[in-house]
């Protein structure tokens, strides 16, 4: 399949998705908390509640440490900037969207790891212990994550015989239903990436500020009002960009072939009951596990490297 | 390219038992090693039925039949029960650098899968690459006794080892004669109760199971 | 009639360890263990004679296999085997006056030692590949308890060491017979005579090289592991020096040949398909390194069991490195160092074991002037050693001196290697055994008189094979190295 030059129908699929992605990712966090607190036998806040705090947030004033450097005001934008650029780019509710083709699936693990630098350095611009600390932590958690994201993604590249996340979609949806052993393999490696990248249970804890144990909320701790709103927004848009990802790689059954109008309502009512699926599942695995002790985090990454390898050798030798 | 629906399992299920070696590999508590083991014989019965059905076998249900009895239940039992007897049921142990037997590991698939390449341009249809993975399974087994401390994970080592051959058997080649097999399959049962009366006779004389005791014999 | 007396030579020894396993504990058990290794002995003497009479043999629906080859090895194994029992009864009994050993171990012993003679006698003369590996396991596992019989640490440490590394080899092995077999169902189709080996002989130059190539690495691995060869050694001389001395004779002495033999027929097979030196040349770098390995470390042994089993590893070896460089002369010699090896070192064995029940003690330097405290095990144990190090005219000089004559011709680089290391082991060898026997000694007598006819028969037999070669002897060593190519 070569896309060709940008059509209009395109470019309606890239807006819809633009828009569709920055909004609704709060909800999708606010879905999850939600499940956790049904649960825990909670009653919870609602799945609006995301919403209400970064309307909260915008309305605050901005608190700034009077050492911080422009780093430090400049970081929110560019996570946020890059965290919906990486959530826009992934095909979810259209193969053909020209966005895509501004990179493929390794400039993608690229910008992440911009979000990711600008955060541990604004973090350590401030000077705070606990700023040092959660940037380094989060440097070791994302410093094994990356292989295994990287292989992967190699594995969905072998298997499509593309880098390209268009080409991948719509060659795995285009496939009738096969067992690739290798698919099933990265599948695994990739959960437990999105768990630790996403600073959720076992590897980090995102409601809970004990020092001893976190990591992302350690980073964020001098941040507040607006620029707070937008990192929290990030993550959102960060853990969104990631179901995106599981979501195109291993379950793309539905999405909108190119230029096809009539799918489009259909495939986005498609995508939202998988997220909001992959929000339960989520849900549900933290709600089952304990957070391990940090020291441990390297080996379990190390297993989601392990198994991302090893389904990259199995695709070699079995060709599946 | 659209492989049979068998085959796909078969390859699949080849899949699991190297991952479930590598399970093996990393784990430190003895009884969960255990039940990896009656996992991976749970696996191998499977694989072991999927091809004979596929290929019109019928002599391999047998040995399914045979691997089920023998190594999901019969022998993951008499460990259990030897285990409790002996009373090392919670024993931690302390491995090489989990990581880094990991690594070695994925060298070793590496070379196992390069080493089978050319067999497997041989092998029709069904087998494609099964040998590559058994011949991994083989050599992580044969990792896991080097690296192993306790005589109790040496011998699911030794055990997992002969799975793997068993796999190689009855997967890439479709079943060796079943005079063979019955002769394998009561050399491995009859291994196992000397195994069991070792584990006795070591820890009486040594007061643990662990062989690092046994390191005395040396050339001087 | 072949079915009948393969019958016989196969069932007296399982008969043997099922009586003994249930008679083990009477008084005369001893003398039954001696009495059906006597019978077993018959038994390959007639399907001896019958083969040399009529040629190679099928039995029981080609499932066994007689042919010049694995009859001379039979008869050799029912050999020693018998004459080893003649030596573990009084040895034995002299073991249990000493303590050392109680009614129930002995028990375990006697059938122990006829189930692993049946053992070995089944991989000799099945045809079937995927038995040969069946019954060297079973022989490992016969033997491993007996290895451990004297519940000491280090016999325990011994007979772990040894179930595990020779469970680890024989596993590999396994794989190369299911590579073996992979290859062959593309030749011969699926069932049974796929690991037949007449039926794979008819068809090796069919079969797949690269299969081939890399299932006789693992055979030789796997079966390496239990011949001995380093550097799969490290369980052989543990295992020597810390089991009983009857059961380091049958080790040494035929459980290494059963298992070059294995080697033996994978190597018929694998040059018939590759048509090249690749086997030969594999077999020989292991021999050359087992030689010089073996041969330097012997100078540094301070038990004599142990010692004795590096030199057992080091003719292993030699006689691995003249299967390995293959033709009519070296797998003739090779296969006479077999038969010279086999004698020679349970002799030596049976006299070592009287030599330490003496002395009590398994140390070198400890163990003194053995000519004064009984002549006749001095003697045995001071003809025995010269016999080992080749000195004419025992029949080890005229093997060796074939296999290295015969290297000086087709590859005169590994001479050298070969004759350092034969002076080295002599050196060795002579010099710690020299005190042993003429030294000055404080041992007390033995409780019950030792069985040294056997020594003496076996250096007999040397001593004459090495001066006089029977005709029909050396013609059914050509039959069998033609057999080998």
């Amino acid at each position: 399949m070569i896309i060709n030059a940008v059509q209009i129908p395109a470019v309606v699929f890239q807006l819809t998705q633009l828009l569709l992605v920055v909004l609704a990712a709060p909800l999708l966090t606010g879905w999850v908390n939600q499940c956790q607190a049904w649960l825990q036998n909670r009653s919870g806040a609602g799945v609006l509640q995301p919403y209400r705090v970064l309307h909260k947030l915008f309305l605050k004033d901005a608190v700034i440490a009077y050492n911080a450097s422009w780093l430090f005001r400049v970081t929110p934008y560019v996570v946020f900037g890059c965290m919906w650029l990486a959530a826009t780019i992934i095909p979810i509710i259209a193969v053909d969207l020209p966005f895509s083709r501004a990179a493929d699936v390794i400039a993608l693990v690229g910008v992440f790891a911009l979000a990711r630098m600008f955060g541990a350095l604004a973090a350590m611009d401030i000077g705070t212990a606990f700023g040092t600390m959660g940037a380094r932590r989060e440097m070791m958690v994302s410093f094994l994550a990356e292989p295994a994201l990287l292989m992967v993604l190699f594995t969905a590249s072998m298997l499509s015989h593309s880098t390209q996340l268009p080409y991948i979609v719509s060659a795995f949806s285009r496939h009738q239903f096969m067992l690739y052993p290798s698919l099933a393999f990265a599948a695994l490696a990739f959960l437990i990436v999105l768990l630790a990248e996403n600073a959720r249970i076992p590897v980090d804890n995102p409601n809970t500020h004990l020092e001893l144990t976190m990591i992302h909320e350690a980073m964020i701790l001098e941040y507040s009002a607006r620029h707070l709103a937008l990192i929290e927004w990030a993550s959102s848009l960060k853990l969104f960009a990631y179901f995106s990802i599981g979501i195109a790689l291993f379950l793309p059954y539905g999405i909108a072939e190119v230029g096809h109008w009539s799918a489009l309502p259909l495939s986005i009512l498609l995508l939202l009951f998988k997220l909001a699926l992959a929000g339960v599942g989520l849900a549900l695995f933290e709600a089952l596990s304990a957070k391990m002790r940090i020291f441990r985090a390297p080996e379990f990454l190390g297993t989601a490297f392990l198994l991302a390898v090893l389904g990259l050798l199995i695709h070699f030798l079995l060709s599946a | 390219m659209q492989m049979l629906l068998t085959l796909q399992i078969v390859n699949l299920l080849a899949s699991l038992l190297l991952l479930i070696v590598f399970a093996m590999l990393a784990q430190r508590r003895i009884l969960s090693l255990i039940n990896l083991f009656a996992l991976q014989g749970a696996v191998l019965a499977l694989s072991t039925f999927v091809v004979g059905y596929s290929t019109g076998q019928h002599h391999l249900y047998y040995s399914a039949g045979l691997t089920l009895l023998l190594k999901v239940m019969l022998l993951p039992w008499l460990l259990h029960r030897l285990i409790r007897q002996l009373d090392v049921k919670w024993d931690v142990e302390t491995l090489l650098n989990i990581p880094v037997s990991m690594l070695i590991g994925i060298a070793l698939v590496i070379f196992s899968f390069n080493l089978a390449a050319p067999i497997s341009q041989l092998a029709h249809g069904l087998t494609r690459g099964l040998i590559g993975i058994a011949l991994a399974s083989v050599l992580l087994s044969l990792l896991m006794m080097l690296t192993r401390r306790k005589a109790v994970s040496q011998v699911v080592a030794f055990l997992s080892l002969e799975n793997s051959l068993f796999f190689a058997a009855a997967s890439a080649t479709q079943g060796m004669p079943l005079v063979v097999e019955f002769g394998i399959a009561l050399d491995v049962l009859v291994a196992t109760f000397i195994f069991g009366i070792f584990f006795f006779q070591i820890r009486e004389t040594f007061d643990s199971l662990d062989i690092s005791h046994m390191e005395k014999l040396k050339d001087d | 009639m072949i079915d009948s007396q393969l019958l016989a030579l196969l069932l007296t020894p399982l008969l043997g360890g099922v009586l003994l396993a249930l008679l083990g504990s009477r008084a005369w058990a001893a003398e039954l263990n001696s009495l059906m290794s006597f019978f077993t002995f018959i038994a390959a003497v007639v399907l001896t004679m019958r083969v040399i009479d009529a040629g190679p043999q099928i039995a029981f629906h080609e499932q066994f296999f007689i042919d010049p080859f694995n009859v001379f090895l039979v008869a050799l194994t029912a050999f020693v085997a018998f004459t080893t029992s003649l030596f573990s009864r009084p040895y034995m009994r002299i073991e249990q006056h000493h303590g050392k050993l109680s009614t129930a171990m002995l028990h375990l012993y006697y059938s122990m030692y006829q189930l692993f003679t049946f053992t070995m006698l089944v991989a000799l003369t099945t045809n079937n590949m995927g038995i040969i590996w069946v019954a060297m396991e079973a022989a490992t596992l016969t033997t491993v308890l007996l290895v451990s019989l004297y519940r000491t640490p280090a016999s325990l440490e011994a007979a772990w060491k040894y179930f595990i590394l020779c469970g680890v080899g024989i596993a590999l092995a396994l794989f190369g017979t299911i590579l073996m077999y992979f290859a062959a169902q593309h030749v011969l189709g699926e069932g049974g005579t796929a690991l037949l080996w007449t039926h794979l002989n008819q068809v090796k130059g069919q079969l797949e090289p690269t299969v081939l190539k890399l299932a006789f690495v693992f055979l030789l691995v796997g079966y390496g592991t239990k011949i001995g060869l380093v550097p799969l050694h490290s369980w052989l001389p543990d295992a020597h020096a810390e089991g009983p001395t009857p059961v380091s004779a049958v080790l040494s002495g035929l459980l290494l040949n059963v298992a070059l033999t294995a080697v033996m027929r994978s190597k018929v097979l694998v040059d018939g398909s590759l048509g090249t030196h690749f086997a030969g040349n594999l077999m020989m770098g292991f021999g050359l390194l087992s030689v010089a390995v073996a041969s330097l470390s012997l100078s540094r042994q301070k038990d004599i069991k142990r010692m004795f089993a590096y030199s057992s590893i080091e003719h292993m070896g030699l006689i691995t490195f003249a299967f390995g460089m293959g033709g009519p002369v070296a797998t003739f010699a090779a296969m006479l160092h077999m038969t010279m090896h086999s004698l020679t070192k349970s002799a030596i064995f049976f006299a070592v074991g009287h030599a330490v029940q003496k002395s009590g003690t398994q140390v070198m330097e400890n163990i003194r002037g053995m000519i004064q405290v009984s002549p006749t095990v001095g003697w045995g144990l001071m003809l025995g050693t010269l016999a080992i190090l080749g000195m004419p005219p025992f029949g080890v000089f005229a093997s060796e001196f074939l296999i290295i004559t015969t290297a000086m011709h087709a590859y005169p680089w590994v001479t050298p290697i070969l004759l350092i290391s034969l002076g080295i082991a002599f050196a060795a060898i002579f010099g710690k055994i020299q005190p042993v026997v003429f030294g000055e000694t404080t041992a007390k007598p033995l409780p019950h008189s030792p069985a040294l006819i056997p020594v003496f028969i076996h250096l007999l037999l040397v001593l004459m094979l090495g001066l006089y070669m029977p005709p029909y002897l050396a013609n059914w060593y050509h039959q069998a190295a033609a057999l080998l190519g």
